[in-house]
């Protein structure tokens, strides 16, 4: 009777310790996440004016923005995006409609989620290697490229995902009436996914918009206005990354605003998908 | 054949144009979508091929030495990536060391304790931060956490180990505040939120019944954690573990703010170190000279055969985990 209560006393004593254990760890863990992001704000919200969408990055210890970064940002996320969409639509399409079950499908997803989850460093140097190297230019095609590359595997996983939600039974209705397999697939199975595809590009570009290191290896940076894409342009990132390194204060606060307005951008884009999700569940 | 089956209700010609128009076009959109599958694949192989390429020159100077030499030095030519391939590989374990139970403590408290109103917001919170640029991770690291590190818990760790031998070693001054161990801090952090979400999803494939018996007969909260909900997912759990450690290998812009870029390895975790990553994003736009490009991309090749191997094992234990889970429901 006595050894019962001990055990059981034992065994009550241990689940309190490791459930406390857990709740610390959930606390130690949110606190952190929450410190960051009141530093990126405090830090940020200082930075942020008018002058950030109006005026170029300036020299140190003069007043700029960031507007060039940011028109850059924008024009190579929408063409790594353009260009991704169509791809990654098209390849989740065979991988959930036309090849569910053949071998070649299970190898493209096994690649396709090492893609997904690969360093985007090496796509940089990927993409310097047969572009940047063999044109001998930085420019802000091969971002654009190297974005391209990191598009693709969201947007092909994201659309198998929601295809596969798709009720057979849609596909063998439009099939009883005659249709062939395209027009079923564009006409009803895409139609059905609509808002789940929405929501993969939408995660894509959350994805790109604050990638580094593969636009630092492809693009460089550029300190001016300019709308070449064949030559070095500004993006957010890098100028984060650049201005974040040097000494000097005022170009600080400007990193401090871009690293916001990127965070900003991202999150706004995070929950719209989500709500779109949610929306399509119920 | 198909004469007799069509020739009794007379289709007029113009239907079976179309009809043969639609089926060519049909063939047509399935080649292009397999087209675009198999450009994966290409993208996948291109990868490896172009840094295989690119890595060339230098693998025939350095051969296997460039595995094992720390010497890296751009003025003679010189190049070994064994700093980095440390330096990434030391600041990845150490922060899966602190992520990985943490993580997992924070699963078991969004499935297991933390009240049901506040389960969905804090576990949407989460998923959100996951997705928050690392750039961000690396300014914070640069101007808040290394300051703080330096002037506090720094000095006083060096303080307290400073008599006890190998651990004398392994927290040595001077506090710098960047460094390997600052840099795995950060890392850690930045892959917490992605771990725990995905254990809390692994959690959520185990069915309910399993849990509900378990506490029918009497276990407490943490014997059904222990002994069923884990037992269960454990291919989850680290398949998710290995997807965030393959996220941590690779991780650059939450690294290199922090890590000092230098490559020599030393015995205090304090001392300011590289990684492949790091290295390449440091040095690649300055580096002057083919072979130093090589070198450079060499040790991307070489992160790239470590995170494949990773990641690649992290699908397979995810994958067997999914085929369980579908099994139990179907």
């Amino acid at each position: 009777m006595k050894l019962n209560r001990m055990i059981y006393k034992g065994r009550k004593g241990r689940n309190a310790v490791f459930l406390t254990l857990s709740t610390l760890a959930a606390a130690f863990g949110i606190v952190w996440l929450a410190l960051i992001l009141y530093s990126l704000f405090y830090n940020g919200i200082n930075g942020i004016s008018l002058k950030v969408f109006t005026e170029m990055t300036p020299p140190p210890g003069e007043d700029g923005g960031l507007a060039n970064a940011i028109f850059g940002s924008v024009a190579m996320s929408f063409l790594g995006v353009a260009a991704g969409t169509p791809i990654g639509l098209l390849a989740g399409t065979y991988l959930a409609e036309y090849g569910r079950y053949s071998w070649v499908s299970g190898v493209v997803r096994f690649i396709n989620d090492i893609l997904l989850s690969a360093p985007s460093i090496l796509i940089g140097l990927f993409i310097y290697v047969i572009i940047v190297a063999t044109t001998h230019r930085f420019s802000g095609w091969a971002g654009a490229a190297a974005l391209t590359v990191l598009v693709i595997p969201v947007v092909v996983r994201t659309t198998e995902n929601m295809l596969l939600l798709v009720p057979n039974g849609l596909r063998e209705a439009a099939a009883a009436l005659g249709a062939p397999r395209s027009a079923i697939i564009k006409a009803v199975t895409w139609r059905a996914a609509r808002a789940g595809i929405l929501t993969g590009v939408l995660l894509a570009v959350a994805r790109i918009s604050g990638e580094t290191a593969p636009l630092l290896l492809t693009v460089l940076s550029n300190q001016f206005w300019s709308t070449d894409m064949g030559g070095p342009i500004a993006s957010l990132p890098v100028m984060i990354y650049n201005f974040a390194m040097s000494p000097y204060e005022d170009w600080h606060k400007l990193a401090w605003a871009g690293a916001l307005l990127i965070t900003a951008a991202v999150l706004a884009l995070s929950i719209t998908a989500r709500i779109l999700e949610s929306s399509k569940r119920s | 054949m198909a004469n007799l089956a069509l020739s009794p209700t007379a289709v007029p010609e113009s239907k079976i144009a179309a009809i043969k128009r639609g089926s060519a076009g049909d063939a047509r959109f399935r080649g292009m979508t397999f087209v675009a599958a198999f450009l994966v694949v290409v993208i996948f192989a291109g990868i490896m091929i172009a840094l295989a390429i690119g890595a060339w020159p230098a693998i025939m100077e350095f051969g296997w030495s460039f595995l094992f030499s720390q010497k890296w030095n751009p003025v003679t030519e010189k190049f070994g990536a064994l700093a980095s391939i440390y330096g990434t590989l030391v600041t990845s374990f150490l922060a899966m060391l602190l992520a990985v139970p943490v993580g997992i403590g924070i699963a078991i408290f969004l499935t297991e304790i933390c009240p049901r109103f506040l389960r969905r917001p804090i576990g949407i919170a989460i998923e959100l931060l996951a997705g928050i640029p690392s750039i961000v991770y690396g300014i914070w690291g640069l101007f808040v956490f290394a300051p703080f590190f330096q002037s506090t818990v720094q000095p006083w760790l060096i303080e307290v180990f400073a008599d006890i031998p190998w651990l004398q070693d392994l927290f040595a001054g001077p506090p710098y505040g960047i460094g390997i161990f600052t840099s795995s801090f950060i890392l850690s952090i930045m892959i917490l939120p992605f771990i725990s979400a995905v254990t809390r999803d692994v959690f959520n494939t185990v069915p309910p019944t399993l849990k509900e018996s378990a506490y029918a007969m009497g276990c407490t909260t943490w014997e059904v954690v222990w002994r069923v909900v884990l037992p269960f997912s454990r291919a989850g759990v680290v398949g998710g573990a290995m997807l965030a450690l393959g996220r941590a290998l690779g991780e650059t812009m939450a690294v290199t703010f922090v890590i000092g870029n230098s490559h020599r390895i030393h015995e205090s975790l304090f001392a300011p170190g590289t990684t492949i990553s790091a290295t390449i994003a440091n040095e690649f736009t300055e580096a002057v000279g083919d072979l130093y490009h090589s070198s450079l991309i060499e040790a991307g090749l070489i992160l790239f055969f470590i995170s494949f191997v990773v990641l690649a094992s992290a699908q397979i234990m995810l994958r067997a985990l999914e085929r369980r889970a579908g099994g139990m429901s179907g």
